[in-house]
């Protein structure tokens, strides 16, 4: 009972938990008996662990190594976390197609199953960030005008005030975060992907990732309102701009040509 | 003259029968106002019609609806900067510390019913106002009706233009939201480049250090009253000298520029430009209805250690923005002292540069061609290629600007590296207006030459003839003399010569400077590259008269 | 006409054809103008029926923008204004406003529309002309006006008589100094505010969002950290003032990784602390790019380098972020061991 409650806090814990879903659904579940947790645990975890090296052998290690080292092509793994991997490839980030001046969010080619398998190699590498479990990621109950604050101190000097995103040097650029899942906006900011910086726990608490990840929701979400009319993307007076000479002066221009134009004549016969 | 004592002057009393009340009320106002002098110069006043001459138009009602709109806004903004804590019906600001100028137009946008649409109404018509303003100027320039007489309504118009930006600063940064108030920053740190008297100015306009207690007041009043009421001045003396002047027409069959052929104020212009305030104001209400402007909400309130990227000024201080983004920073520390250029050259010298450049054409064109005459038939811009040429690398030069204001927008919008589009807008702003002014010289003689054959040889028909010895040719119809004579009324001027340097008694004259220069000018201007000579009648009549030679 | 000056006249064309031949001299000048076209009537102008059709187009029009507003005062009246609609393809709007904005919108341009519709189709399209006057006087009446100005000014002796002329000069110059010096209460004067913050020494890093003081061990290397002196608060009456100079921003790079030497001197185990606010215009300058260590302002675009000194490395800024220079207190706590050492923020003349 001791050695349990001791792992419970051990960085790999969810993991755990998530692969103890997986093993059910996978039919191993009879396998192990609920009384022989721990053991079931390790057996599991070095399972995953071992798949995860596959995948990892065959989708990853051009760039970052055969043990996670990192080369000219890719950073090292080393202690990243898990919720790191869950993050890159969860967003479909990694596995890069081509280098560039970063990598863009695409279409995620593995399956839950396998990033988890992937995320259990690459933590038992070095210990990181787990990934969140939902009740740390879940925006229920968060003060929203808090996160707001939060979120203009911390995050919209990159991502503009509601998260459509915003350039930065050379090509790179603070993506936006519409339709980021709650769990990955958690990852990003707990492990500060690329050239994001991180707001660990110890000067960012967990209580306030809530409260940004509900501003986000309440400001960029699929429900939100915005009362004056059109977004016209959220990006402030430059598209503003285009819209008030294209649409605002065209129209009374057309409607300026209407009012000056000659009326049809009667055919002469 | 016969006095009637009892009755006033006019002869509807002499009748005995009683005149009807509009008559009477009328009369009673002409005794006093003499409306009647006036009406009978105005009231059948020609306008001609063209759809761009309502440009203007479309301006001054955006002024008035802007005047409308904003005497409502100050029923309920507070111009304090007092802070408050926010208990409106947004929650996602509720509990946050925000001044009570920001608090009131949240108050405005969620609270007041129909408050959001007037806020709405009021900064859509400013941005079309300065946008329908540089399209105004960009019309009368192009066409020249900047000449004589009309140069000092083209200052009145200029100087609404300039009062027209600065008016829309102030007012963009009342509501004291974090993208206006980093606008304001952005203002304070021009100010403090200025040498020698930058920190004083500073610490005058914000009341001590930025951002005080004290600016949105400030800004208050110079927003509401000093700058409107001095463009509302302008803006009637403006209309008074269209109306002094007459408009002006482009040439056509039966228009001189002794004449102006048009359609007379009472009734149709009355109806027509009457009815193009509402068409105006509806357009800019619907566009309220649909599109949100300024959400300050999703901006949040302004605090001086929080900013968001895509921090812009509205379009018309665009260009200073990009002014001031592609600058490289120059700072030249002497004895103590700082010499901000990398600061003060954008914002002190090439903004107001810009500007200054195409205030002052209209007097550098009168001196170049020493036309004294006055001008009332417009040119088409192809017919002074340097105008145009001149007029188009302006607003090249105008709009790299502008893209250099929102490169963080292309950059993210069209992938591309934010210091690539900084480093092209640096090179643009040099190469950009030299090749529109070639580019745009060449296109315009093209069209010149164009018109030529077109006087000379007809217009093609598309009809193909073959004719008894086996030759095809395009049949040409020739013009009719309507369009023979729009396109033969432009005027051509020669290049001034500086004559012989030796007059005729053998005594040397001196030529100054500035008579060389104008010679040279006059030369580009009008020599032989720059304008193609119209058609003359004798050519025409050379060439018609043996038909079927080309 | 002096043999100096470039004669005026010479250069200008010969007046317009328009100008001496008109309609008379039509055979011999092909491009001469013939004159103002013969007017030719509308369908409205011959055909009664389509008059009636216009009329009750004008008048659907006015009815309409009737019917307008009365939806407008039906809509204020009834929907209230925290009402979200779905409209597509706009999306969720304030169904008030949407209301409000198009009825008043329809109101409004039925009235212009119809009004125009009414100009082109019912009123008399008869092209008139209206001759031109020259702006300029009469040789009679510029003469008369010199003549009584001369006589203005002689009758007042203002020529004559210098002394007069002179100190009202004075006096009208001098007047409006009142004025100017009214103003100086407008602020203070700049002193040397400009050069201090509240950062000093002893003073803890606090961080913003939790405003808990920071440790060592809270900053990690990677994360993006923000902080203002201890005793500040949002309440504060000048915390607008003093946040706009003391913000602050953490970033942890690892030792071998810092270039400059009085940096890293500055710094608590590769913790550097550098001023927010951005030394161009002022904007809080904080796009930390955790890998190249460059920090962009995204006003803009002055780009610094943390990991050297924060030197600019492209952009508008002209000089390098102000480094604040900090280590641990006894408890444990980082602290600020003295105020900036230069004015933070935009430069200014007696920054030197």
């Amino acid at each position: 009972m001791k050695k349990l409650s001791a792992r419970r806090r051990h960085p790999l814990a969810a993991v755990v938990v998530l692969l103890l879903a997986l093993a059910a659904t996978g039919g191993l579940y009879a396998a192990f008996a609920p009384a022989d947790k721990a053991q079931a645990d390790d057996t599991a975890q070095s399972l995953a662990i071992d798949e995860g090296k596959k995948l990892y052998a065959v989708g990853c290690s051009s760039c970052h190594g055969t043990g996670g080292q990192g080369s000219s092509d890719g950073p090292s793994l080393v202690g990243v976390g898990a919720a790191a991997v869950d993050f890159q490839v969860g967003t479909g980030r990694m596995p890069l197609q081509q280098q560039g001046a970063q990598a863009p969010k695409k279409k995620v080619i593995y399956n839950q199953a396998q990033i988890d398998q992937l995320a259990a190699y690459i933590s038992s590498l070095g210990a990181g960030p787990s990934v969140p479990t939902e009740k740390q990621y879940s925006p229920d109950g968060a003060d929203i005008a808090k996160g707001g604050e939060l979120f203009r101190t911390n995050c919209a000097q990159c991502h503009n005030f509601t998260g459509k995103g915003g350039a930065l040097t050379h090509g790179k650029y603070a993506p936006s975060l519409e339709d980021v899942s709650p769990k990955h906006i958690y990852e990003a900011m707990q492990t500060g992907p690329q050239n994001m910086p991180s707001f660990p726990d110890t000067t960012m608490p967990e209580k306030e990732k809530k409260d940004i990840i509900a501003y986000l929701d309440a400001v960029n979400g699929e429900k939100t309102e915005s009362p004056g009319g059109l977004e016209l993307g959220g990006l402030g007076p430059v598209s503003e701009g285009l819209f008030g000479w294209i649409f605002g002066l065209g129209s009374l221009i057309a409607v300026a040509v209407w009012v000056a134009a000659r009326t049809a004549k009667a055919k002469k016969s | 003259m016969s006095t009637n004592p009892t009755n006033d002057a006019h002869g509807a009393s002499n009748s005995g029968k009683k005149a009807p009340a509009g008559e009477r009320v009328a009369d009673w106002a002409d005794g006093r106002l003499g409306i009647y002098s006036l009406a009978k110069a105005n009231m059948r006043k020609i306008f001609p019609d063209h759809w761009s001459f309502m440009l203007g138009e479309i301006c001054m009602y955006s002024f008035i609806i802007i005047i409308l709109t904003g005497v409502y806004l100050t029923l309920f903004f507070h111009p304090s900067m007092n802070e408050v804590e926010y208990t409106g019906s947004y929650v996602p600001l509720q509990g946050q510390l925000m001044s009570e100028a920001f608090n009131s137009t949240m108050h405005i946008s969620f609270d007041v019913r129909g408050g959001l649409l007037i806020r709405q109404i009021h900064h859509w018509a400013a941005l079309i106002f300065l946008a329908g303003m540089f399209v105004h100027m960009m019309r009368v320039f192009f066409t020249g009706a900047f000449r004589k007489p009309r140069e000092v309504n083209w200052l009145f118009g200029f100087l609404l233009f300039v009062l027209g930006m600065f008016t829309g600063f102030t007012g963009y940064s009342l509501p004291d939201d974090l993208l206006s108030g980093t606008g304001v920053r952005f203002m304070q740190g021009a100010i403090l480049s200025v040498p020698v008297v930058g920190t004083y100015l500073s610490m005058f306009l914000f009341g001590g250090e930025f951002p005080g207690g004290d600016f949105v007041a400030r800004f208050y009043s110079v927003h509401i009253l000093l700058l409107p009421g001095i463009m509302l001045g302008l803006m009637v003396a403006h209309l008074i000298l269209v109306f002094y002047h007459k408009h002006t027409q482009f040439a056509g069959p039966g228009k001189s520029n002794k004449n102006v052929v048009g359609m007379p104020l009472l009734p149709v212009y009355m109806a027509k430009a009457g009815g193009f305030f509402f068409l105006v104001f509806g357009v800019i209400a619907v566009i309220s209805a649909i599109a949100s402007i300024n959400p300050i909400w999703a901006i949040g309130p302004y605090r001086p250690d929080q900013v968001s990227t895509g921090a812009q000024p509205d379009w018309y201080m665009g260009f200073s923005e990009g002014l001031i983004r592609v600058m490289p920073g120059w700072e030249i520390n002497l004895w103590g002292h700082t010499l901000v250029l990398g600061v003060f050259i954008p914002l002190m010298i090439v903004f107001p540069l810009i500007l200054v450049v195409i205030a002052v054409y209209p007097f550098i064109e009168a001196w170049v061609t020493g036309d004294k005459r006055e001008h009332h038939i417009l040119d088409r811009p192809r017919n002074a290629p340097t105008r145009t040429a001149f007029g188009v690398a302006w607003i090249t030069w105008y709009l790299i600007c502008l893209i250099g204001g929102g490169n963080d927008l292309w950059a993210t919008h069209f992938h591309l590296s934010i210091n690539a589009i900084t480093w092209f807008v640096r090179i643009a702003f040099f190469v950009g207006p030299v090749i529109a002014f070639i580019v745009t010289k060449r296109i315009c003689l093209g069209l010149q030459r164009r018109d030529r054959d077109k006087v000379l040889h007809g217009r093609e028909s598309g009809i193909i003839k073959r004719l008894p010895h086996g030759e095809f040719i395009e049949i040409h119809e020739p013009l009719g003399k309507d369009q023979l004579h729009t396109l033969t009324a432009h005027e051509q001027y020669k290049p001034v010569e500086i004559g012989p340097t030796v007059d005729e008694n053998g005594v040397e004259r001196k030529v100054t400077g500035s008579q060389k220069l104008r010679a040279k000018l006059s030369k580009g201007y009008y020599g032989e590259d720059s304008q193609i000579p119209k058609p003359t009648a004798e050519e025409y009549k050379e060439i018609t008269s043996g038909h079927g030679h080309h | 006409m002096s043999s100096q000056e470039i004669p005026e006249e010479k250069n200008l064309p010969t007046e317009q054809e328009t100008e001496h031949g008109s309609v008379a001299v039509a055979d011999e000048n092909p491009f001469a103008d013939p004159g103002l076209p013969p007017h030719e009537h509308r369908i409205q102008d011959i055909d009664e029926r389509a008059a009636k059709r216009s009329e009750r187009a004008i008048a659907f029009m006015f009815t309409l923008s009737m019917l307008a507003t009365v939806g407008f005062i039906a809509s204020f009246v009834a929907i209230p204004a925290d009402k979200s609609i779905y409209v597509w393809p706009i999306g969720h709007i304030s169904g008030l406003n949407f209301a409000l904005g198009l009825t008043l919108g329809v109101a409004l341009f039925c009235i212009g529309a119809g009004a125009v519709h009414w100009a082109r189709t019912l009123m008399s399209d008869v092209e008139v002309a209206d001759d031109r006057h020259p702006i300029e006087a009469e040789p009679e009446v510029r003469a008369k006006v010199m003549a009584d100005f001369r006589a203005g000014a002689q009758e007042s002796q203002f020529g004559r008589r210098k002394l007069i002329r002179n100190t009202m000069f004075g006096a009208l110059a001098l007047v409006p100094l009142s004025g100017v010096v009214l103003l100086r209460d407008l602020g203070p004067l700049p002193e040397d505010k400009l050069r201090h913050t509240k950062w000093a020494k002893g003073k803890k890093l606090v961080n913003m969002n939790t405003h808990e003081p920071l440790r060592p061990s809270d900053v990690q290397v990677g994360s993006l950290t923000f902080a203002m002196p201890d005793g500040m608060s949002e309440h504060d009456h000048d915390f607008q003032v003093q946040i706009a100079k003391a913000a602050l921003m953490i970033v942890r790079i690892q030792p071998e990784n810092i270039k400059d030497k009085r940096e890293l001197e500055w710094s608590h185990e590769g913790i550097v602390a550098y001023s927010k606010i951005c030394t161009h215009v002022g904007c809080p300058i904080s796009l930390y790019e955790q890998q190249t260590h460059h920090v962009l302002c995204p006003c803009h675009q002055s780009t610094f380098d943390l990991s050297d000194g924060a030197r600019v490395i492209f952009g508008p800024a002209g000089h390098a972020l102000p480094q604040l220079r900090i280590g641990v207190n006894e408890e444990g706590y980082l602290e600020a061991l003295g105020d900036f050492e230069e004015p933070v923020g935009p430069a200014f003349w007696e920054r030197g």
